[in-house]
């Protein structure tokens, strides 16, 4: 429908949403520009002043630092890469078999596949009985498949998933694969999957984001340093900033001497930064298809 | 048509779920079935996971007993439920405000560009949201202190100090997560059928009637759902929120501690694994409690919107 100017809000109203919405967009970004700013600080006028819009002076120090002899952001920068591709990749097997399952409407265990999913929905275990049995039953204790196997499948990933197959894979195209000959698993990889691509965008990057973002399975199941994630080492060196040192100082001068000169209050914020830069730069493309994603989960069915 | 063999597509399709069945038997139904070790002085022997269980001897509720004897479970509880009952007002009322008044602005590429902004802080990581805040709280550091300072007022040690975090930790959960909610009820904005409003228009309603007789009517049973699930979670708080935020700081615990936080601790620290089941145990069954008992009441008032 085209609204006329009747039916708009008052220009007044109007102006007070936008004053509003600026004030709102101010507060989220603010955080993200100041950590920057700091990042980009010279150590001392923070060390002196304390964390400001407006250092007196910049540098890249903390840069430098983090990556000529931060050899842990280094290596926890593999390990977030790393566990977020592999995992992107095993949660995408499990989690789009599984929505094709469901979605077919003949198949005989329809509902009672349905209905495991939904029991896990709602019910859990417990974060005690899950570190159980992945820390004592499955051995999983400082492996990285600790990081990559218990997020895995989300529920409202599948029913996602689900709704998409059946919202925009004609029942028809199937069908006719199966006339031709091809098994339901060549149905599912040579005909669905390939026109399945905005939704396979969607999930893969819901699962992206949880992996890269995740810390809690590293503070549950990770005690080597060599399988630190970028998120874990952050919240461990916001605590105490010598874990970065500690394999990069190993040069030829002494950890004392490493340490007296380390950039630790910017170095903190340039290892934040680093944590944020690639969700950051692909936020704006990204952003429709969550949407997308979030509207079909929302459905109520 | 009754089949009485597994057809052949039958058979295709349950192998096809196979590798996910077996992750949610490991991942879930085992979990679930270890609830059990709340009634269990549990002890980790040498011989795995179910050697521990089944060496570990019965003990009834006295897990439970133990929980409730602290005085500390009451705490938690409370903390819990507290939070999460301003929180459920908030995750309402702020996402569906401004996802009606950004319906409303005339210029909707600034709306387009309003919500993107509103949505970013929903994709950053707790640790990443506690450097945030304690590039602003940091005692020694932080602006606000040295911004006090200037001004010539005391500065506060943010983070022994208790009084500010229940505004603290509900503000930074609003502010994380109120792009999500406004995204949400946007979309269902406009999905509403146009047609309900020029017939309003025909009527001669104005703005406020139309949001209030067409509007919030539409978006009821999607913000009751939305209540539903939360009134289940109502036992379960955010661990990120709790454990990050505050920065584990044992000062702060007496306004920070909830259930999450406790099991975690009572398992980790304390080694209490049949205790921390226990409280696990406890906020599942009172979550499904809620949930069931929330869902029946709405229901009763209003069959068309109850969840199931």
């Amino acid at each position: 429908m085209k609204q006329g100017e009747f039916n708009k809000i008052k220009k007044g109203t109007d102006c007070v949403f936008h004053i509003l919405f600026i004030l709102v967009a101010v507060l989220c970004l603010t955080p993200l520009v100041f950590v920057f700013i700091i990042s980009f600080s010279e150590e001392h006028s923070v060390m002196v002043n304390g964390y400001s819009f407006h250092p007196e002076a910049w540098s890249t120090d903390a840069y430098q630092f983090v990556f000529q002899s931060g050899g842990q952001v280094m290596n926890a920068l593999r390990v977030s890469v790393t566990v977020t591709v592999l995992g992107v990749m095993v949660g995408m097997c499990l989690t789009c078999s599984y929505a094709y399952v469901l979605s077919r409407r003949r198949f005989r265990y329809r509902n009672l596949f349905t209905k495991i999913l939904v029991v896990t929905m709602f019910f859990n275990g417990g974060l005690v009985a899950t570190y159980l049995v992945v820390a004592n039953f499955l051995h999983l204790k400082n492996n990285i498949l600790a990081l990559i196997l218990p997020i895995a499948v989300t529920p409202f990933n599948i029913m996602v998933m689900r709704t998409f197959y059946t919202v925009s894979v004609p029942e028809a195209l199937v069908e006719s694969a199966r006339i031709d000959g091809a098994t339901q698993f060549q149905a599912f990889t040579r005909i669905v999957l390939p026109i399945s691509k905005p939704g396979l965008a969607t999930i893969a990057l819901f699962l992206t984001l949880e992996y890269w973002n995740d810390w809690k399975n590293a503070l549950l199941y990770i005690d080597t340093k060599d399988l630190y994630p970028l998120q874990y080492l952050l919240m461990k060196i916001e605590r105490n900033i010598e874990f970065i040192a500690q394999s990069g100082g190993r040069g030829n001068m002494g950890l004392d001497s490493a340490l007296s000169r380390l950039p630790s209050e910017t170095a903190k914020m340039a290892v934040v930064v680093i944590a944020i830069i690639p969700i950051a730069c692909a936020y704006p493309f990204f952003q429709r298809f969550f949407v997308a994603g979030l509207t079909i989960g929302s459905v109520k069915e | 048509m009754a089949r009485k063999r597994l057809s052949k597509d039958d058979a295709e399709l349950t192998v096809m779920a196979v590798p996910t069945l077996i992750w949610f038997a490991l991942f879930c139904f085992l979990p679930m079935l270890g609830v059990l070790i709340a009634f269990k002085d549990f002890r980790i022997s040498g011989g795995g996971f179910v050697d521990s269980f089944l060496k570990s001897p019965w003990v009834g509720f006295e897990n439970f007993r133990f929980l409730f004897s602290t005085g500390e479970a009451l705490a938690i509880t409370r903390n819990t439920i507290l939070y999460n009952l301003v929180i459920l007002v908030l995750d309402v009322a702020v996402p569906v405000s401004f996802a009606l008044m950004l319906h409303e602005l005339r210029n909707q590429k600034a709306a387009k560009v309003y919500q993107t902004i509103l949505f970013l802080p929903y994709f950053l990581s707790w640790v990443v949201v506690s450097s945030f805040l304690y590039a602003f709280l940091s005692p020694d550091k932080g602006i606000v202190n040295h911004l006090l300072a200037d001004a010539g007022k005391p500065t506060v040690s943010w983070y022994t100090e208790t009084k500010p975090w229940p505004f603290l930790l509900v503000f930074i959960r609003v502010w994380k997560e109120m792009g999500y909610g406004t995204v949400i009820y946007l979309a269902s904005l406009t999905g509403i059928d146009t047609t309900y409003y020029e017939a309003a228009i025909l009527d001669g309603a104005n703005k406020r009637q139309q949001i209030l007789h067409i509007t919030l009517p539409l978006l009821k049973p999607i913000v009751v759902v939305m209540m539903i699930m939360a009134m289940g979670k109502i036992f379960n708080a955010s661990f990120g929120l709790f454990y990050q935020i505050p920065r584990d700081s044992g000062a702060l615990y007496s306004v920070t501690n909830v259930i999450d936080t406790y099991v975690y601790r009572a398992m980790t620290g304390m080694g209490e694994i049949g205790m921390s089941a226990a409280a696990a145990l406890f906020q599942s069954v009172m979550g499904m409690l809620m949930l069931l008992g929330s869902n029946w009441i709405v229901s009763r008032i209003d069959n068309e919107n109850a969840l199931f």
